[in-house]
């Protein structure tokens, strides 16, 4: 039993359901992050934890009191908004206040609730303005200042990031990071950015057409993604993936493909069972930091293959090298160190680890290895 | 439109700007017209009216016809001026105004911000009957009324200018709030605030430039009528009603200059309105977009 | 909103509490607007005469509604004065605003020139025109005294010219805002459109005609709308600047419906009439609010 849980919950709008079993337990402490493509149901998930929308079946509870009737200021749950929220008519100072002010809570101890937080924050300077007068990266702390005053639970976060420019999304994320590190409370955090979610959660629910997908730690994400969408929804570049067919040879089980001029390649496999899918249509998927040039290959692997094809396009991103291939009739992506001597229409030998790879069925597009 | 003063990037010749100018002046002058003769006019004696001409400046300066207009004049039967008429408006108008615009604020805020099935139609209901022409209540209006004993009373005209004003100010408010995240209201209910707290801390702060607004439209429609005066006022009557009928009083001879006092005392607190807040009418019905 | 879970009372209170705020105003509106709509039209097929009736007559009101020479007229004068107040307080209105938008010294002032007869009453508008129409004191009477003694304006005491005295007032009256729409409106044009079409040679002429003018259609919307609704709407106007004469000759169903109601004690027929002033600004604004709801969401 976890210090959140939601069990087996659902929503409908009218006849639509747009949330399907839900089942999600979150640790004490823990930062969990609901991750997902526009419309797949974070929002109204988070909302029904927050009691702003409510719970059609299943049940959510909180240190182990079931909340589903419980009024949104009664759960001991802050929650930080997209747009702030922040109050236009209210300082700074009253805005993070108000909420201790609905619950009687005393002016003194109001102010040296709202002293700490400020400190915390950096933003002791800015408590008589009026929200009007802020930076976005200023109503971003001070909307967090006003969930963190309450001292609450569990923490809510609604896509906090999306209105800020690029950079300052990178240093809140880290802050972020670091606040929860430092006062170790309970998050769940909405984003639709997996970069956001891989680096600030200990553990990530991908959700789709209002289903969880999978829930794991970032890792368990990134290397063995349920299916072919947590796949491709993860990382960036998309992981990719290509029909293929596994043989046998002396015993040793292969993935077979085509290169750019359409000729036969074998992959060995790493995995043990592949020998029961021989003869059978796959999905292979491998990311494009398992495609590299020879150098740039993993010293630890035990399976790099070498493959001869010829290069598309190349894309230097200053770090890495981008480069595009033609296999099994797809444009496959491949990482390439910066200094990697390609160019276009070349060819090239292209160094697969097959260690890396995940194997999905492609009727039902769930990962069968490893 | 002040709050957009963007420059176009028409140029203009000489004799096209001229043209201009001379079409510009000629309306300024059919706007004024009426306005200059009435005030001009209002200043002279009957003698100078019905002798000379509207457009040259009194000879003799008098403001006989505004204390005639304000205190004396025969309305109706009575000479009582146009005095207790401007009252009966007063009195009417200001509990019409409030009433309509604090419902008005409170409706809006709950189809923008407590919305729930059906809201769009009720909304719909509320907007359509802007738009109805009035004629179409008044058989009615006046059998209630009269069921009511409000007929030929101050609160039976202030019930109607209500009950007829709540589209505008809903629709007026309900467009401005709709500018405004629901995410504040979701904010301050978790914070623990409940409904009318949620309105009066967060909402009605933020409701200044909308307000001034509705309060400008509803004064000057309310303020305005003459249909529902002249229908259902009977003895109290409003003040366009009494000035109708000082106008059209077919005993006497016409007293045109005190006419004239009378037409610019009925028009004189919509115009001080216009002149005072009519800057701030347009910047608030700018205000809602500009914030979203 | 959730069936299966029983929520806490305060939650409970506060599902409840926006509907109570709403219900008082909801329920006015249904009873004082479509309550009596519903009545008016009952009544509209009784034998209403001086106090309303319920013995049902069928159609005979609009029967006779149809055959009664005032309502003819008043529909036709209603058809003449709407046509010419519409087209020319929109002739006018957008003049103007293109003219203004000219970066026009003392632009701040004219505005509320232009604007302030809206703050009018009609019964004052009507009273100021009513007496600068009088041939024997107004403007005909001035321009004899500059010395013009063949100069001949007595339309208002004309019965087969008043009605365009009425539209003289309303436009004077409306036109001003009719000109603070399109002023929005064109400040509302990207200006980059106008240079782009600047730099492929377009003329002044051009520019209006096939650019800016054809992106003022919602302003068009508005003021038709807007306007239509005063014209069909009018009647303090015409009790303060002609009292419907001379003779009937200035009548619109909107006095037509007061005067058959209230003074000639035929309400069945009066209804009738109100029935279909509803009916008429029904077909305009009902198509155009509808498509500006679906606009906005
Ligand atoms: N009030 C409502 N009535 C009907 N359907 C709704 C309502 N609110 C949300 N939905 C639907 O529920 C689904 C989930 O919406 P939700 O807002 O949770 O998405 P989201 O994952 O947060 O997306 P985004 O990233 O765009 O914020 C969507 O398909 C949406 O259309
Ligand atoms: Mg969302």
């Amino acid at each position: 039993m976890g210090f959140l849980d939601i069990q087996n919950v659902t929503k409908s709008y009218g006849a639509v359901e747009v949330l399907h079993r839900v089942d999600i337990d979150v640790q004490e402490g823990e930062f969990l992050v609901l991750v997902g493509p526009s419309g797949c149901g974070k929002s109204t998930l988070l909302n029904m934890i927050a009691g702003l929308e409510g719970i059609t079946s299943g049940d959510i509870s909180i240190k182990g009191r079931v909340i589903n009737g419980v009024h949104p200021s009664k759960r001991n749950i802050a929650m930080v908004f997209q747009s702030y929220a922040l109050y236009p008519n209210m300082t700074v100072g009253q805005n993070m206040t108000f909420g201790l002010e609905m619950h009687g809570v005393p002016k003194p101890e109001r102010n040296a609730a709202l002293k700490d937080v400020a400190k915390l924050l950096q933003i002791e300077n800015l408590l008589d303005r009026k929200p009007g007068q802020l930076s976005g990266g200023q109503r971003q702390r001070v909307a967090m200042g006003r969930a963190l005053v309450r001292n609450p639970d569990v923490f809510l976060f609604d896509e906090p990031l999306s209105n800020l420019d690029a950079k300052l999304r990178v240093d809140m994320r880290t802050e972020i990071k670091k606040l929860h590190e430092k006062l170790k409370t309970t998050i769940v955090y909405v984003t639709h950015d997996q970069i956001e979610a891989m680096t600030l959660s200990t553990r990530i629910a991908v959700m789709y057409q209002g289903f969880v997908q999978q829930l794991g730690t970032p890792k368990e994400i990134y290397d063995t993604p349920a299916n072919v969408y947590v796949a491709t929804f993860m990382g960036s570049p998309a992981m990719n993936v290509l029909p293929s067919r596994v043989v046998m040879h002396d015993g040793t089980s292969y993935a077979q493909i085509k290169d750019a001029n359409g000729a036969d390649l074998l992959l060995k496999f790493s995995q043990a069972n592949m020998a029961q899918w021989a003869g059978k249509e796959i999905l292979l998927g491998i990311r494009p930091e398992s495609i590299t040039d020879p150098d740039g290959a993993d010293r630890n692997s035990g399976n790099i293959v070498s493959l001869r094809n010829r290069i598309g396009v190349t894309e230097p991103a200053g770090a890495d090298t981008f480069v595009t291939m033609e296999l099994c009739g797809k444009d496959i992506i491949a990482r390439m160190r910066a200094d990697a001597n390609v160019g276009a229409g070349q060819e090239f030998d292209f160094a697969i680890n097959m260690d890396k790879a995940v194997v999905f069925d492609p009727k039902t597009e769930e990962r069968i290895a490893p | 439109m002040s709050a957009i003063t963007q420059d176009t990037a028409i140029r203009t010749g000489r004799v096209t700007r001229m043209l201009i100018y001379v079409t510009l002046l000629v309306f300024t002058l059919f706007y004024l017209l009426p306005l200059f003769v009435m005030v001009v006019n209002s200043l002279k004696p009957l003698s100078e009216i019905t002798g000379g001409n509207m457009m040259s400046l009194p000879k003799t300066w008098t403001i006989e016809p505004w204390r005639q207009a304000w205190s004396s004049a025969q309305i109706g039967v009575e000479p009582t001026g146009l005095k207790p008429y401007f009252i009966n408006s007063i009195l009417m108008v200001v509990p019409a105004v409030a009433i309509s615009t604090v419902l008005g604020a409170l409706n809006g805020y709950v189809l923008t911000k407590w919305s729930f099935r059906g809201d769009k139609i009720i909304f719909g209901l509320l907007l359509l009957s802007c738009f109805i022409p009035f004629q179409i209540v008044l058989i009615p209006m006046a059998t209630v009324l009269g069921k009511l004993g409000l007929a030929g009373s101050i609160p039976g005209l202030i019930l109607v200018h209500v009950v007829y004003g709540i589209g505008f100010s809903t629709l007026y408010y309900r467009n401005y709030y709709a500018s405004f995240p629901t995410e504040l209201v979701r904010a301050a209910m978790i914070d623990g605030a409940g409904f009318f707290r949620i309105f009066w801390r967060i909402m009605l702060p933020i409701s200044g430039p909308i307000t001034v607004v509705c309060i400008i439209w509803q004064f000057t429609n309310i303020w305005n009528d003459f249909l529902f005066g002249a229908s259902f006022g009977g003895q109290i009557q409003p003040m366009t009603v009494a000035l109708n009928n000082l106008v059209q009083s077919s005993t006497g001879v016409k007293e045109y200059n005190v006419h004239f006092a009378g037409a610019i005392l009925a028009a004189l607190p919509t115009l001080l309105v216009y002149i005072v807040a009519g800057r701030y009418f347009v910047r608030g019905l700018m205000a809602g977009s500009v914030k979203g | 909103m959730t069936t299966t879970v029983q929520m806490d009372f305060r939650t409970r209170l506060q599902n409840w509490i926006p509907k109570l705020v709403l219900a008082p105003s909801l329920g006015v509106i249904m009873v004082f607007v479509y309550g009596f709509i519903v009545y008016t039209v009952y009544l509209s097929f009784t034998n209403s005469k001086i106090l309303p009736s319920y013995d049902l007559v069928g159609m005979a009101n609009y029967t006779k509604l149809f055959q009664l020479p005032a309502w003819t007229l008043a529909i036709t004068n209603l058809a003449i004065f709407a046509s010419l107040y519409i087209v020319i307080s929109i002739a006018i209105g957008l003049t103007l605003a293109i003219f203004l938008d000219q970066k026009i010294r003392g632009e701040g002032v004219l505005r509320p020139i232009f604007l302030y007869p809206m703050a009018l009453s009609f019964i004052v508008t009507g009273t100021a025109w009513k007496w600068l129409l009088d041939p024997g004191i107004g403007i005909e009477h001035t321009m004899h005294l500059w010395g013009w003694a063949s100069f001949h304006f007595d339309w208002i005491k004309n019965s087969k010219y008043a009605i365009y005295t009425v539209v003289l007032a309303a436009v004077w009256q409306t036109s001003g805002f009719v000109m603070a729409m399109f002023l929005a409106g064109l400040r509302g044009i990207d200006n980059e459109i106008l240079k782009a079409a600047q730099i492929d040679g377009a003329s002044n002429w051009n520019l209006y005609w096939r650019i800016i003018i054809p992106q003022l259609r919602p302003a068009f919307l508005s003021s038709f709308v807007i306007l239509s609704h005063l014209a069909i709407k009018s009647y303090d106007l015409i009790i303060a600047l002609t009292g419907g004469g001379p003779g009937r000759s200035t009548e619109l169903p909107a006095t037509f419906m007061y005067s058959y109601t209230f003074t000639r004690n035929e309400m069945g027929v009066g209804a009738a009439s109100a029935v279909i002033m509803l009916m008429t600004i029904a077909a305009i604004m009902i198509p155009y609010l509808y498509a500006e709801l679906k606009e906005v969401k």
